[in-house]
């Protein structure tokens, strides 16, 4: 197992180093602050979820990530040491509003943006021929960009942003504009990506597609950092014991009677001959005497903790501060 | 800096790749000189007008008027006044009617009737002749009257016309070059226009450009790339690149013309030993290749071949390098901030606007330069990076003392730093923000970010 893949495989267990580091963060613009003393932590291997609301201060963090602008204090640590300039050959962007110059080729745009990120020029077409080949549009090198259609360049832009294989990529919204085949194939990449040990930032308002690949998430409301960690940390400490029951429907079952007085039943639904019954534990209460207490009564089926969704959290956070 | 290369090398190579490039480079030099040739051909064709004017003759002047082009004379018996003259018209098939009143060599006013108004050039044509035949009629009759012999001879052999030769003298070497100021100042003026027409063709296309990566959105990329500031350098200089080589190959063609030409029509003239003959006022029909000219000829010859004077040519070439590259360095960068700061093209005319009149002011002040070129105004604005890049070199064939010029030079270099660098600052800001309607107050806080 190469050394990167060994590290990332070996993070869940253990934290390793943070890769990427901004601390105490100040933005203002002119009428107004765009970030405000926030500080994220980002560890190698990662795919770091940033959400957060529109116009919360997710994109100028990540124009200072990208160094496009500088903070006006705050600081930012790339691989445990001050953040310098010729980091941006290091960091893949892909931004939210994104295009190509119009009128020129697609093969020799790339090469041009390749080149800004520091390859050599010979490199940079060997590599694009191979991602080319890779999604099946070779034909395209030598087409213009106002020949393609949206998500066909997008592709491109996808591989231009990682083609230089930074050690770290920012995508920012990476699948609007895509076709749900081609989310399937970009999520594929992504995760190849961190497989290869890259460190990834991913910010989307998709939470569907942050539980399915983030491993740490960093939610900013309104220029402020709300909370940070890993994704199962938060959700679990969010998880406020609710409990679903599922047992075949018996017409003379009542739940709260059967259940005692720990636990109260938050809503009940009855389907193809199954009970679908949510309860709140207000008391602590083994599950297993619950259980006992409801064998004399019914068949169960299922019994689970409910774990809130991503979605759910990001919208109780977000209510919450205002 | 290697990454400013590439960006230069990209905004270089598509720019000249493209097929307007071409056609301007080819095209609009045939079609400039098409243009003159049309002009030249207007303003020197013949009037090719059939007319006949009635010449009522009360005079004692016989013939007064011969045929001018295709106008005719015909001497006619009926009086005709100038209450008669419409009727006259009318009834006859003639363009115009003249009058000579018996008292017109004493009174020489001439009444010209017609339905039209008589072309400029006939009329003044009518009144030469006329003017001619009253004045050989008067000396005539000096002559006879004072009854000196040869009078006529002797008076032809008082007409003197006189040559004026200019001859700048240099304060350091104190020698005397004789200079020709209509060619040198033409030559001044050219050289602003092209400034003129360069700055705002190529920092409009740099303005362009600008807009297009923010339209285009490819611009985020872009600068996580590379430094704003670095980026704006070499799209600056990748297109002041293109100008260059579109300039150099007009000034090839335009060398192959006149080499071409000369060859064509002068094949012997020695253009170096017509120079030094003109310093010394010498003999100028003893030099090969002069004989198959005219005296007139032969001084349009010669003012050219002072002017094309090679260490002048240099001095002036190096300084037009200078200020077009300074002066398109300026506005560029101007025209970038403006680019920059709007979304579309057509949001940029508030801020191109004053831009457009100072240099528009310029070009006026370059014409003027040409009349005046010692004159406060023309002083100031040769100074004043703005506007001397063109009044300068229409200033430069008279002769400028060279601590203005280094002077002038000095504000350019300086001006073009500092605005580069406030063009910077609002061109970091701008190409990353959308959809907002910029004023002036808003550019001015953009500064302070």
């Amino acid at each position: 197992m190469p050394l990167k893949k060994l590290v990332h495989f070996h993070y869940l267990q253990r934290r390793t180093m943070s890769f990427f580091t901004a601390r105490n963060i100040v933005k203002n613009y002119a009428n107004h602050r765009a970030l405000d003393n926030v500080s994220i932590d980002i560890p190698e291997g990662a795919i770091y979820g940033l959400l957060g609301p529109n116009g919360a201060g997710k994109t100028s963090l990540i124009r200072i990530i990208t160094q496009i602008t500088g903070p006006d204090s705050g600081e930012l640590f790339f691989k445990g040491r001050p953040l310098v300039p010729t980091d941006m050959n290091r960091i893949g962007y892909l931004p939210e509003e994104r295009g190509l110059y119009k009128k020129m080729k697609v093969g020799e745009q790339a090469v041009y943006l390749a080149r800004l990120k520091g390859m050599g020029k010979q490199d940079a077409i060997r590599q694009l021929k191979a991602w080319f080949e890779k999604f099946g549009i070779e034909s395209w090198w030598e087409r213009k960009v106002e020949e393609l259609s949206k998500g066909m360049a997008q592709k491109v832009q996808f591989i231009t942003t990682v083609l230089h294989e930074p050690e770290m990529l920012i995508f920012d919204e990476p699948f609007s504009g895509f076709d749900p085949i081609n989310v399937e194939l970009l999520k594929r990449e992504i995760l190849e990506l961190r497989d290869k040990g890259t460190t990834i930032i991913f910010s989307t308002h998709n939470m569907a597609s942050v539980e399915e690949i983030c491993s740490h998430i960093a939610l900013i409301n309104r220029s402020h950092k709300i909370i940070e960690g890993p994704i199962n940390q938060i959700r679990n400490k969010y998880a406020n014991n609710t409990y679903q029951l599922v047992c075949r429907y018996q017409p003379d079952f009542h739940p709260q009677e059967a259940i005692g007085t720990e636990f109260e039943v938050l809503s009940e639904k009855i389907e193809d001959g199954q009970h679908e019954i949510v309860l709140q534990r207000l008391e602590e209460c083994p599950t297993n005497t619950l259980l006992r207490r409801l064998l004399d009564w019914t068949d169960i089926i299922s019994y689970r903790k409910i774990i809130p969704g991503m979605n759910d959290i990001f919208i109780k956070l977000v209510k919450e501060k205002q | 800096m290697n990454k400013t290369c590439i960006i230069i090398g990209r905004e270089f190579s598509t720019r000249v790749r493209k097929k307007s490039f071409l056609v301007v480079t080819l095209v609009v030099p045939i079609l400039m000189a098409l243009f003159y040739a049309f002009l030249m051909w207007i303003l020197l064709k013949d009037d090719t007008q059939e007319r006949k004017i009635a010449v009522v003759n009360h005079s004692a002047i016989e013939a007064p008027f011969h045929q001018i082009n295709n106008t005719t004379f015909e001497t006619i018996d009926t009086e005709v006044t100038e209450a008669s003259a419409p009727e006259f018209l009318a009834a006859h098939d003639y363009y115009a009617v003249i009058r000579l009143s018996a008292d017109v060599m004493g009174q020489p006013e001439v009444p010209v009737y017609s339905f039209s108004q008589v072309p400029m050039d006939l009329k003044n044509e009518i009144a030469l002749q006329l003017q001619n035949k009253i004045e050989s009629i008067k000396r005539d009759s000096v002559i006879a009257q004072t009854q000196i012999p040869d009078l006529e001879e002797k008076l032809a052999a008082t007409h003197t016309p006189v040559h004026i030769r200019t001859l700048k003298v240099s304060e350091e070497t104190g020698e005397a070059k004789e200079s020709s100021s209509e060619i040198a100042s033409i030559l001044g003026l050219a050289a602003g226009m092209v400034i003129y027409f360069f700055i705002f063709m190529y920092a409009s296309q740099v303005m362009k450009g600008v807009i297009e990566e923010k339209t285009n959105r490819i611009i985020e990329v872009l600068v996580s790339s590379v430094k704003p500031f670095q980026f704006l350098l070499g799209k600056i200089i990748g297109v002041a690149a293109v100008g260059l080589v579109q300039f150099l190959i007009w000034v090839a063609f335009g060398l192959l013309l006149i080499v071409g030409m000369q060859a064509a029509f002068l094949p012997e003239l020695d253009m170096e030993a017509l120079r030094s003959a003109g310093n010394m006022a010498g003999d100028l029909t003893a030099i090969a290749g002069t004989e198959q000219l005219n005296a007139e000829q032969l001084a349009v010859i010669r003012n050219i071949a002072m002017t094309i004077d090679p260490a002048f040519i240099l001095k002036f070439l190096a300084s037009f390098l200078f200020y077009f590259i300074g002066g398109y360095l300026l506005y560029a960068s101007l025209f970038a901030a403006i680019g920059a700061a709007v979304d579309n093209e057509t949001d940029s005319q508030q801020f191109l606007t004053p831009l457009s009149i100072v240099l528009v002011v310029g070009l006026y002040i370059g014409f003027t330069a040409m009349k005046s070129p010692e004159s406060p105004l023309v002083f100031w604005s040769s100074l004043i990076p703005f506007t001397s890049p063109i009044v300068m070199l229409v200033r430069l064939p008279f002769g400028v003392p060279a601590w203005e010029l280094i002077t002038s030079m000095g504000l350019l270099v300086a001006f073009f730093i500092f605005f580069t660098w406030l063009s910077g600052r609002i061109y970091r800001v701008g190409i990353l923000m959308y959809g907002k309607k910029v004023t002036w107050k808003e550019l001015y806080k953009w500064l302070k970010y």
